[in-house]
């Protein structure tokens, strides 16, 4: 049984629809990567995920347990959490609130155990905890945003673009710490991302979205060596070769 | 302090060309506004009205606005470039321990002001009324600087505290302690009942809503005559007594006899005055604590970024719910007391204008800020009173004194935010 499997999905914002018929599944322990164009629909297959905006028709399975009309909170306490495109952080907030703001459906026996292994990932947030998130650099912010949403233990973190307007160096940095937190926790992840390369490096499996429709799936070194996406995502991309 | 030198070096020459440009176009405006509103006026002549020109004033008008307007912005060339960096650690230590004096110093104040030599009624009565707005502002700063909700009928709650007191102590002859309870709970009622279907909305729809709902409570009030009296209000509320003990007065059995001292009429004033400042302590005790707690944090949280909230799995519409009905419901405690301290209470009190001055407070004081509302209450409460004496420019002096604050402090008088939250102490603190 897959970990998270999406059958058929359909979502409209009004009457613009934004995916037509998606079917996704994310194995457990997997990095799954969702790459596409602009307007593709794939921040809205993750946003129809956590049930915001809601899927019209078709299935959302997680863990055997239908979510496609669960509240957001349920969604969230089953082990789902995302990582909003532009990170969202709590900027008048301070590092440790907003890591404090990640934790709220999670166990409170867990916290300092949390904090302290999310300050050994990131030894630059324990230096800034106390430092007005909105302060931060726009790397030390999608870190944050990351360890925000790994306060609550999640199975399945889902990250919507998190290489967006970060320095190619911070970008490696990033991509390495998914994999870490793949290799090293078996936290199952969904990417989304613009950067093809560096994401379809870092994935076991991989989509292209088109137009609200699957194009091609397979493995991310299959994909990274297909014709069709090298013409469309790489060549003309922005990776560093 | 290297920032502040840099700043003075790379000042740029100073363009008098542009600058007398500016200020011209300032005098041009002023001449423009000031025209019919100074330049002309009318006078009775035989019956008809007439108009004749003062236009020594006009130019006194112009030339203020010339000469001002001109000065205001070569100061503002010499304003020092504000560093973006974080202050550090040390300069916060030392800006905490400053507060810390400031506060128990207007602490000490507060609770000594009814013993000093020169407060006479009239001071207390000033006082009372500065803490009822200190506790109204720190009420609605729950909802507006905590929660980032613009409550523009916050005066509502503030109503229905004070018609709950009136209406329950005459008609069911409870005591001002029972009733304080009671009218907070109605007021946080009210606040629910009015969040429940509007907290979807945001920003300006939801201002836009609360004033509507402020107007609504006021116009109900007014023509629902068989219960609130309609314009004419309720009257004879009965005063607070000493915690349902004994009352005040001069009898037998009251405050005076039991404490064995002369019967002065003071003696209740000063306890109303104790009675606001506990309440308005207990408020500020309160929205400390709860600052510190998670839904505090939830509060915070959502005025920063309601989508990251909710893919935390929070429930948006129940956190603002309690933001509104605890901002309510210290709207009905202070409601209440102002019912119990004016004896009177009638739809007049509770206009648009009172919440606006309520907001202008938080506002003023720096969202967020619990000091900032204190020097904002002060600040609003006595100018309009100190400036009595100008009748006609009343008004006018309280705009401009408004507008410098904003210009000196954009985002209140105290915009600092403490964390709530510390794991390890700071260093080199």
């Amino acid at each position: 049984m897959p970990m998270l499997e999406l059958q058929g999905i359909h979502t409209y914002y009004g009457h613009v629809q934004a995916l037509k018929g998606v079917d996704v599944t994310v194995e457990q322990g997997e990095i799954v990567t969702l790459i596409g164009a602009n307007g593709a629909g794939k921040s809205t297959l993750l946003m129809t995920i956590c049930g915001n905006p809601r899927a019209t028709r078709g299935k959302i399975m997680f863990e055997g347990q239908d979510i496609t009309r669960a509240p957001i909170s349920t969604i969230v306490r089953q082990g789902v959490q995302q990582v909003p495109e532009g990170r969202r952080i709590f900027s008048r907030m301070t590092v440790l609130e907003n890591l404090q703001m990640g934790a709220t459906l999670g166990d409170p026996a867990h916290y300092k155990s949390d904090l302290d292994r999310m300050f050994g990932m990131f030894s630059i947030l324990e230096k800034r905890q106390t430092q007005r998130a909105g302060t931060l650099s726009g790397g030390e912010q999608q870190m944050l945003a990351i360890c925000r949403a790994l306060m609550s233990r999640p199975r399945l973190l889902m990250l919507d673009e998190p290489s967006l307007g970060l320095a190619p160096l911070i970008v490696k940095q990033i991509f390495k710490t998914i994999q870490d937190l793949n290799r090293e926790n078996g936290t199952t992840i969904l990417l989304v991302e613009q950067n093809a390369f560096h994401a379809l490096k870092v994935a076991h499996r991989a989509y292209v979205l088109q137009n609200g429709e699957i194009r091609l799936q397979g493995s991310g070194q299959e994909l990274l060596s297909n014709p069709e996406v090298r013409a469309l995502y790489l060549e003309g991309g922005h990776h560093a070769p | 302090m290297t920032q502040g030198a840099m700043g003075m070096a790379a000042r740029p020459a100073i363009d008098y060309a542009a600058l007398l440009k500016d200020a011209a176009l300032a005098a041009f405006v002023v001449f423009f506004l000031a025209f019919p509103l100074i330049g002309l006026q009318t006078y009775d002549q035989g019956g008809a009205l007439a108009v004749r020109g003062r236009w020594d004033l006009l130019a006194y008008a112009v030339i203020i606005g010339f000469v001002g307007r001109f000065l205001f912005q070569l100061a503002m060339l010499f304003k020092p470039v504000k560093s973006t960096k974080e202050p550090s650690d040390a300069s916060l230590a030392r800006q905490r321990q400053i507060g810390m004096i400031i506060r128990y110093a207007l602490l000490g104040i507060a609770l000594t002001m009814p013993f000093l030599p020169f407060s006479d009624r009239s001071w207390l009565d000033r006082g009372i009324n500065v803490l009822i707005y200190v506790m109204l502002g720190w009420g609605l700063n729950i909802v507006v600087g905590l929660a980032g909700l613009l409550d523009l009928g916050y005066v509502a709650f503030y109503a229905v505290g004070a018609y709950s007191y009136a209406l329950l102590s005459l008609n069911f002859g409870l005591n001002f302690w029972v009733c304080l309870p009671l009218a907070g709970l109605f007021a946080a009622l009210f606040g629910v009942l009015l969040g429940a279907p509007t907290l979807r909305l945001r920003g300006d729809y939801l201002a836009i809503v609360t004033l509507g709902f402020g107007e609504i409570i006021r116009v109900v009030l007014l023509n629902w005559g068989s219960l609130s009296g309609g314009p004419n209000g309720i009257a004879s509320i009965p005063r607070m007594d000493f915690f349902g003990l004994f009352p005040f007065g001069n009898r037998e059995g009251a405050f005076h006899t039991v404490f064995g001292i002369e019967y002065e009429r003071t003696h209740q004033i000063i306890f109303t005055y104790f009675v606001i400042l506990a309440l308005a302590l207990m408020t500020n005790w309160m929205v400390n604590r709860l600052r510190k707690l998670p839904l505090g944090r939830a509060w915070e949280a959502l005025r920063e970024d309601e989508i990251a909230c909710k893919s935390l799995g929070m429930n948006p519409t129940n956190t603002k719910l309690s933001a509104f009905a605890i901002g309510a419901m210290l709207g009905g405690f202070a409601g209440s007391f102002f019912a119990a301290k004016q004896g009177f209470i009638n739809p007049e009190s509770f206009t648009f204008m009172e919440s606006a001055t309520i907001l202008a407070i938080v506002v003023l004081g720096g969202m967020g800020s619990q000091m900032g509302v204190v020097f904002a209450a002060i600040f609003l409460v006595l100018l309009p009173e100190v400036t009595r004496d100008f009748e006609q420019s009343r008004m006018l002096l309280f705009g401009a004194a408004m507008i410098l604050i904003m210009v000196w402090r954009p985002k209140g008088v105290i915009s600092h935010r403490e964390p709530t939250l510390r794991l390890n102490p700071v260093k080199g603190a």
